[in-house]
C-alpha cells in the first residue's frame, strides 16, 4: 500500500462527494497528530545535537567525561515511569479508576525522581570539577541532559492538565486520550534518553 | 472511533463578546492572521527603513554623518534577519497561513485556537526582544544575518555584547512561536478538512503553506540548536564553535571548536528557509493567476508534486551556501548536483504558470499584475540561482553583489510581489471593502520597475567583483568610479521604491475607511473562502452548516457552463448550464 | 496593455544593459579560464530561457487578454507537454552542470608541482608566510601568538626556522607557476579573494583551507576580504604582485626568515639617547611635542609605531610634496642611517616620561564618544592605549592638534594613500565615518578625555 497514492488523484475528474468519507471523520485525534509531529520535531532537534556531538567529538580537544553510576539509577526511574504510565493507560481503558489514580501519581513521582537524579548528577560533576566550560564533552553533557529535562518538565505540565481534567470530571474519552498521549510522550523521552545515555557512555 | 474536528464543535468556539477578547486575546484565526500580518508589516517597514539607510551610505559614502561602520553593519544584519524571518516567514505562514487554511479547507477555525493565539503572542514577544536590541548598549548585532561565529560573539563586531544575545533569544522565542503555529497549521490541514475536501482538491495556496510549514518545523530546530550552542559559547565560555583564537591581540584561551559546524547547522535551517518563504508564494500566486486568467491552474498534480519534491530536496542542498567556506571541497560535487536538480521542478512551476496564461482569458487586475510581475522577477532570480548553484561559477561570484542581487530578486522582490498580489486579491474578503485600483496600479508599476532598476545593475557590480558587506569601497585597482555612480543610481531607485510602498499603506487604510463595499466574491473565484455566508466572514466562518466540497479548486471556464467559474461547494446538479449544452456531468470518462 | 509593452521593453532594456554595461569581469590573470567559459555557457543558456519565456508570457497576455465573448480553454493537464518540458529542462540543467563539475574537479585536485604559500588573516590585516630553503612550512598555531611571534610559529619546529615571514600587505607570486595557497586565520572567518584570479576561499580559524591557481598575467591586484569579519571588514585589503621568476626571487631574498627576525638586535636606549638630540630640537627634550613647531608628542608611542613612521619618512611614503608639514620630517629621518639607529631611537623614546600633551581642541565630547567607541575604539582600544596586534598606535594623551591634522590628512588622502603605506589606507577607509571637521573635533575632544 503506497501512502502517497492520494497524490495521484485526478481531482478534476470526479465531481461528487460519493466515496469520500464524511467531513471530519478522521480516525486519529488531532491531538495525537499534533503530538506525533511535535515528536518528529524534537527528534530532528536531538538528531542535530547528536550530529554536532559527533562532529565536535572528532576534534582534538575532546576529553570524555567520567560516567556517574547514578545515571543508571536515573535510567531505571525513567524506565519505570514510562512503564507505569503505560499501565495507567491500560487500566483506564478498563475503567479501573483507583488504579488509574495510583498509576498517574506514581508515574509522576518516578519522573520527578529522574529529574532530581539528573540534577544531583550535575551537582556531583560540578563538585568533581567538570564544569560546562571546561571541555566540549562536558558542555554537550549538560546541554543534552538539560534540554531533555526541560522536555520532561513540559511533559509534567501536560500531566498536570490530565490530573486536573480527572478532578474536574472530564469525559472518559478525553481522559483516555490525555493518558495515552502522556504515555506516548514518556516512551519517546525514554527512548531519547536511552540514545543520549548510550552516546554519553560509549564515547 | 472517529473524532469530530474540534473546530466543528460549536462549544469549543468561545464566541467573544468584549473588545479585548475579540481583537486582543482573540482565538479567531482571522483576527490572529491580521495581528500576525500587521506586526510583520510593521517590522518589515523598520527593515525597509534600515535598507534605505544602508543604501544612502553605499550610494553617497561621504555624506551622512549618522552612519558609521558599526551602524552600517548593524543595519545590514537587522535588515536581513527581519526581512527573512520576522517579515516573510511570519507574514506568509502566520498571516496568510492563518487566514487561508481554515477558510480554504472549509473549517471553522484552526484545530487548536488557544495554541494559535499563544503562537501570535510569542511571535510578538520575539519581535519586542529583537527591537529591544536597538536600545541596549552597543546596539544590535552587526554580525550579518548569518551570525557566523566566532565573529558574531567577538569584540571586533558591533553589538557583540548584548545585541547578539538578544538576537539569539529572539530567534529562540520565534522558533517556539513558529512551532506552536506550525503544529496547528499541519494538523488543521490534515484533520479539519470539510466533507469532500480531499488533499488533491486543496487549492495550491494550502499546499504551499502546508509543505512550507512542515519544512519550517523540521528546519527551525537546526537554528534553535545552533542558537543555543552559540549562546553558551558567548555567555558561559564553552567552545562548541570556538577554535584557538587571538582576537585583537588577546588570546581567548578557547580551543578546538568548529566554526564550519555552525555554518552547516545554520544552512541546514537556512536553505529550507528559502523555501519556507517560496513555497507559500508559489501556492498563493498559482491561485491568483488561475483565478484572474479564468483558467484552471495548468498541471495541478504536477504543481503539487513539484511543491513536495522541492520541499524534500531543500534539505539536501544546504551546503551550496558554503562552497567557499573552507569545508571539504569534495562536498561541492554532491551539493552542486542536488542543487541543480531542484531547478527542474522549479522550472516546471514557472512553465505551468505561463501555460496557465496560455489560452486563458486574462483579466489584468491589480493582483494579476503583481502575479505577472512575480513570474518575471522569479524567472530572473531563478536563473541567476543556476549560476550560484553551479559550484564552479560560484567561485568568482560568491560574496559579491551578484549574490545580493540574486537573493533579493528571488527571495526579496518575488515573494514580496506575491504578498502584494495576495493582499490585493484577498483584501476584499478580509475587509469587505474594495481597494482603490488606481493607487494599486501606481503601486505595482513603482514596485515592479523600481526593484528591477535596483537589482539588475547590481548583478553587474557582482560580475565586476564588487564585494558585498562593504561600508565603503575606497580605492581599488579594478573598480572604476562609474561603479560608484551606479551605486548612487541604485540608491535613488531604492529610495523611490521605499517611498512608494506608502502608497500601499495609504491605500489599505483609506480603503478600510472609505472603500466601496465589495461583493462577497468580487473576482468570481471558485475556492471556498469566497463562498462564506458573511463578508467578511465572521467568527466560525460558515454559519450553521459546513460547506461540502464537490470538486477541485480550479473549475474555471468549463465548456457549456453558464458562468466561467464553478465554486467548489456547488452541488453538480445545481450548476447552471447554457441552453443546449447538456448536463454538467462527471467527466471522468472523457479523460 | 501597458504590461505587455513593459515586459518587452524590460527584455530589451536588460539586453541593452548587458551589452553596453562597462561593468564586467576583470581581465583574467590566472589559469581559471574554465570558470569564465562555464559562466559564458550559463549566460547564453539562461539568457535564452529568460528571453523566450518572457516573450512567450507577453504574447500570452496579449493574445488572451480578457474578452466577454471568449472562454479559456479547459485543460487540467497535458502530460505529453509536461514530460517533454521536464526532459528538456533536465537536459539543459545537466548541460550547465557538467562543465562546471569538470572545472571543480580541477580545482579540488592541486597539481603535484605546486609550490606552497601561506596567507594568514586576522582582523583586519593580511600577512604571508613562504617556506624557506627547505621548501616546507613549519608548524604554527594561534595559541603561540604573541607580540614577538605574530605568526604563532612553533619555536621548536626546525622546519619553521627558515620560513619567510612577510607582515606587510603585499604578497608576491611568480608568474606561470602553480601555487597552492594555504589559508589560515588567527581570529574569525575571512576570505581570500582576488577578482582577477576568479577563485576565492574562506579562511577558518582552527583549520587550514586551501586553493590553487597559476598566475598568468603579471601585474598587481587587490586582495579583498570577502567574508564579513567585523567592523574593519571593508578595509581588510592587500595586494598580490605577480612577477617574473627573477623579480620574485629577488623579493623573496630580501625578506627576513623567522630565525633572522628572532635574532634581530633589541634597540639600545643609551645609544638612542645621543641620536635623539636631533629630534629633541622640535619634539622637546622629553618628547612632549611643541605645537608651534608642528612637532607632535612622541613619548608614549610604541617602538613599532615609531620605527614604521621613521621608515616611511625616510622612504618618502610619508612627507611627499602634498604633505607640506610632513616634508620637514623627511630630512630629519634621513639622519638615522640604518635600522639599528632607528631601533635605538625608538627604544629611547620608550623610556621617556609619559606626560600628556596640552589640550587645544574642543568639541562635543558626547558625540565624539559615540563616534569613537564603536569605530576607532575597536582597534585603538576603548581607552585609547592602542593595540599592537592590529598595528594601531596609542592615541590617549597625544597632541590633539596633531590628531586632528592627521585625520584631515587621511580624509584628504595626504596621508595613507601611498601604495607602500601598509595600514594608512585602513585609516582612509575608517575616516569616511567622520564626515566633516566638526566630527573630527568631536572625536579628538573625546580622545582628550582618555588620559
Amino acid at each position: 500500500m503506497n501512502p502517497f497514492r492520494f497524490l495521484l488523484e485526478k481531482s478534476w475528474q470526479q465531481q461528487t462527494v460519493s466515496g469520500i468519507p464524511e467531513g471530519g471523520e478522521f480516525t486519529t485525534s488531532p491531538y495525537k497528530v499534533a503530538l506525533l509531529f511535535f515528536l518528529a520535531v524534537v527528534t530532528v532537534m536531538f538528531g542535530l545535537f547528536i550530529t554536532a556531538y559527533f562532529v565536535r567529538m572528532e576534534l582534538d580537544d575532546w576529553r570524555p567525561m567520567p560516567e556517574s553510576p547514578l545515571l543508571w539509577l536515573n535510567t531505571a526511574l525513567l524506565f519505570l515511569s514510562s512503564i507505569t504510565l503505560q499501565w495507567t493507560h491500560n487500566v483506564l481503558k478498563k475503567e479501573h479508576f483507583k488504579k488509574f489514580k495510583i498509576g498517574l501519581v506514581l508515574g509522576a513521582l518516578l519522573t520527578v525522581g529522574f529529574v532530581y537524579g539528573q540534577v544531583t548528577v550535575w551537582g556531583q560533576m560540578q563538585g568533581e570539577g567538570y564544569f560546562l566550560y571546561n571541555n566540549p564533552a562536558n558542555a554537550f553533557f549538560y546541554v543534552l541532559t538539560g534540554i531533555h529535562a526541560i522536555h520532561i518538565l513540559g511533559g509534567l505540565f501536560v500531566w498536570t492538565k490530565t490530573i486536573v481534567k480527572y478532578w474536574s470530571g472530564a469525559e472518559l474519552e478525553d481522559l483516555k486520550l490525555s493518558t495515552e498521549l502522556c504515555a506516548l510522550y514518556w516512551h519517546f523521552l525514554l527512548l531519547v534518553w536511552l540514545v543520549l545515555f548510550a552516546l554519553i557512555s560509549y564515547t | 472511533m472517529t473524532y469530530i474536528p474540534i473546530a466543528d464543535q460549536p462549544n469549543e468556539l468561545h464566541d467573544p463578546h468584549t473588545f479585548i477578547s475579540k481583537y486582543v486575546w482573540s482565538q479567531d484565526h482571522k483576527v490572529i492572521a491580521i495581528q500576525y500580518g500587521s506586526v510583520a508589516i510593521f517590522v518589515g517597514l523598520v527593515a525597509l527603513f534600515l535598507s534605505a539607510l544602508m543604501r544612502l551610505q553605499l550610494g553617497y559614502p561621504d555624506t551622512f554623518s549618522f552612519i558609521d561602520p558599526a551602524d552600517y553593519y548593524q543595519f545590514v544584519t537587522m535588515h536581513g534577519m527581519i526581512m527573512v524571518v520576522y517579515l516573510l516567514t511570519a507574514l506568509f505562514l502566520g498571516g496568510f497561513g492563518n487566514y487561508l487554511i481554515p477558510l480554504q479547507i472549509g473549517a471553522r477555525d484552526m484545530v487548536f485556537p488557544y495554541l494559535n493565539m499563544l503562537s501570535f503572542w510569542f511571535y510578538l514577544l520575539s519581535v519586542i526582544i529583537l527591537m529591544a536590541s536597538f536600545f541596549v548598549s552597543g546596539g544590535p548585532t552587526g554580525a550579518g544575518w548569518t551570525l557566523y561565529p566566532p565573529q558574531a560573539i567577538l569584540r571586533g563586531t558591533p553589538g557583540a555584547d548584548m545585541g547578539i544575545v538578544l538576537m539569539l533569544a529572539s530567534l529562540a522565542v520565534f522558533i517556539v512561536a513558529f512551532t506552536m503555529g506550525g503544529l496547528n497549521y499541519v494538523t488543521t490541514v490534515l484533520q479539519a478538512r470539510t466533507h469532500g475536501m480531499t488533499m488533491m482538491r486543496l487549492p495550491l495556496s494550502v499546499w504551499g503553506i502546508f509543505v512550507a510549514t512542515i519544512l519550517g518545523l523540521f528546519a527551525f530546530p537546526a537554528l534553535f540548536v545552533s542558537a543555543i550552542m552559540m549562546t553558551f559559547d558567548k555567555l558561559i565560555g564553552t567552545s562548541f564553535f570556538m577554535p584557538a583564537i587571538v582576537s585583537l591581540g588577546e588570546n581567548l584561551n578557547t580551543a578546538g571548536g568548529s566554526p564550519v559546524l555552525f555554518q552547516h547547522l545554520f544552512w541546514f535551517f537556512g536553505h529550507p528557509e528559502v523555501y519556507i518563504v517560496a513555497l507559500p508564494a508559489f501556492g498563493l500566486v498559482s491561485d491568483v493567476l488561475s483565478c484572474h486568467a479564468r483558467k484552471n491552474i495548468f498541471g495541478y498534480r504536477m504543481m503539487v508534486w513539484a511543491i513536495v519534491i522541492i520541499g524534500a530536496l531543500s534539505f539536501i542542498v544546504w551546503a551550496h551556501h558554503m562552497y567557499v567556506s573552507g569545508m571539504n571541497p569534495y562536498f561541492g560535487f554532491f551539493f552542486a548536483f542536488t542543487t541543480l536538480i531542484i531547478a527542474v521542478p522549479t522550472a516546471i512551476k514557472v512553465y505551468n504558470w505561463v501555460l496557465t496564461l496560455w489560452e486563458g482569458n486574462i483579466r489584468l487586475t491589480v493582483p494579476m499584475l503583481f502575479a505577472i510581475g512575480f513570474i518575471f522577477t522569479f524567472l530572473h532570480g531563478g536563473l541567476t540561482g543556476i549560476f550560484l548553484g553551479n559550484v564552479t561559477v560560484d567561485l568568482p561570484l560568491s560574496d559579491t553583489y551578484f549574490v545580493v542581487a540574486h537573493f533579493h530578486m528571488v527571495m526579496g522582490v518575488s515573494p514580496v510581489l506575491v504578498l502584494y498580489a495576495a493582499l490585493y486579491h484577498w483584501f476584499p474578503k478580509m475587509s469587505g471593502k474594495m481597494f482603490n485600483v488606481t493607487l494599486g496600479k501606481i503601486h505595482f508599476w513603482a514596485t515592479f520597475l523600481g526593484t528591477y532598476a535596483i537589482y539588475l545593475p547590481m548583478h553587474y557590480l557582482g560580475f565586476l567583483g564588487v564585494p558585498r558587506r562593504y561600508y565603503a569601497m575606497g580605492n581599488t585597482d579594478f573598480i572604476p568610479d562609474s561603479a560608484q555612480a551606479l551605486n548612487a543610481n541604485i540608491t535613488q531607485a531604492a529610495i523611490f521604491v521605499g517611498i512608494m510602498q506608502f502608497v500601499f499603506i495609504f491605500n489599505i487604510i483609506w480603503s478600510l475607511k472609505y472603500g466601496k463595499k465589495s461583493d462577497p466574491n468580487p473576482w468570481e473565484a471558485t475556492s471556498l473562502e469566497w463562498q462564506t455566508p458573511d463578508n467578511p466572514p465572521v467568527h466560525g466562518n460558515w454559519g450553521e452548516k459546513l460547506p461540502v466540497v464537490y470538486r477541485w479548486a480550479y473549475e474555471y471556464s468549463v465548456p457549456g457552463a453558464k458562468d466561467d467559474f464553478i465554486p467548489q461547494s456547488i452541488a453538480p446538479e445545481d450548476v447552471v448550464m447554457e441552453e443546449g449544452a447538456g448536463k454538467y456531468v462527471d467527466r471522468s470518462e472523457e479523460h | 496593455m501597458p504590461i505587455i509593452i513593459v515586459l518587452v521593453l524590460l527584455i530589451i532594456a536588460t539586453l541593452l544593459f548587458h551589452f553596453l554595461s562597462p561593468w564586467w569581469f576583470t581581465p583574467i590573470a590566472s589559469n581559471w579560464t574554465g570558470i569564465d567559459l562555464t559562466i559564458e555557457i550559463t549566460f547564453w543558456v539562461t539568457g535564452a530561457v529568460f528571453i523566450a519565456l518572457n516573450l512567450f508570457m507577453a504574447y500570452c497576455i496579449y493574445k488572451y487578454r480578457y474578452s466577454k465573448n471568449r472562454r479559456s480553454k479547459y485543460e487540467p493537464e497535458n502530460k505529453k507537454l509536461e514530460i517533454w518540458l521536464t526532459s528538456v529542462t533536465a537536459i539543459g540543467v545537466a548541460a550547465l552542470l557538467t562543465p562546471g563539475l569538470f572545472v571543480w574537479a580541477d580545482f579540488v585536485n592541486v597539481p603535484e608541482d605546486a609550490h606552497e604559500v601561506e596567507v594568514v588573516g586576522q582582523q583586519w590585516q593580511w600577512s604571508y608566510r613562504y617556506p624557506g630553503a627547505d621548501g616546507l612550512l613549519g608548524a604554527a598555531d594561534a595559541s603561540n601568538i604573541s607580540a614577538v611571534n605574530p605568526f604563532g610559529m612553533d619555536p621548536d619546529d626546525p622546519y619553521g626556522q627558515d620560513d619567510i615571514l612577510v607582515s606587510g600587505k603585499d604578497m608576491h607570486l611568480p608568474i606561470d607557476r602553480p601555487v597552492k595557497v594555504l589559508l589560515r586565520s588567527k581570529d574569525v572567518l575571512h576570505d581570500y579573494a582576488v577578482a582577477q584570479f576568479r577563485v576565492k576561499m574562506d579562511m577558518v580559524p582552527g583549520s587550514v583551507s586551501y586553493m590553487w591557481l597559476t598566475p598568468t598575467l603579471a601585474g598587481s591586484y587587490d586582495i579583498l576580504c570577502e567574508e564579513l569579519c567585523g567592523l574593519g571588514h571593508f578595509v581588510m585589503r592587500g595586494t598580490v604582485i605577480v612577477e617574473d621568476e627573477e623579480s620574485y626571487n629577488n623579493w623573496l631574498d630580501s625578506q627576513m626568515t623567522y630565525a633572522e627576525l628572532n635574532a634581530q638586535a633589541v634597540g639600545n636606549p643609551q645609544v638612542g639617547q645621543a641620536l635623539y638630540a636631533v629630534c629633541s630640537a622640535c619634539h622637546g627634550a622629553n618628547g612632549e611635542g611643541i605645537e608651534a613647531l608642528n612637532a607632535p608628542r612622541l613619548s608614549g608611542l610604541e617602538p613599532w609605531y615609531i620605527k614604521r613612521q621613521i621608515n616611511y619618512y625616510k622612504t618618502g611614503v610619508r612627507g611627499d610634496e602634498n604633505d607640506v608639514i610632513g616634508m620637514t620630517m623627511s630630512p630629519m629621518a634621513a639622519v638615522l642611517a640604518d635600522d639599528a639607529a632607528i631601533n635605538n631611537v625608538a627604544a629611547y623614546i620608550e623610556t621617556l616620561p609619559e606626560s600628556s600633551a596640552p589640550l587645544t581642541v574642543t568639541g562635543d565630547v558626547a558625540n565624539g564618544r559615540a563616534l569613537y567607541e564603536p569605530t576607532c575604539g575597536v582597534c585603538h582600544s576603548e581607552d585609547g592605549e592602542g593595540i599592537w596586534a592590529v598595528n594601531a598606535p596609542a592615541l590617549a594623551g597625544m597632541s590633539d592638534w596633531y590628531l586632528v591634522r592627521q585625520l584631515q590628512n587621511f580624509k584628504s588622502g595626504v596621508r595613507g594613500a601611498h601604495r607602500e603605506d601598509q595600514f594608512g589606507f585602513q585609516m582612509i577607509g575608517m575616516a569616511t565615518a567622520l564626515k566633516d571637521d566638526e566630527a573630527i573635533n568631536d572625536v579628538v575632544s573625546y580622545i582628550n578625555t582618555l588620559r
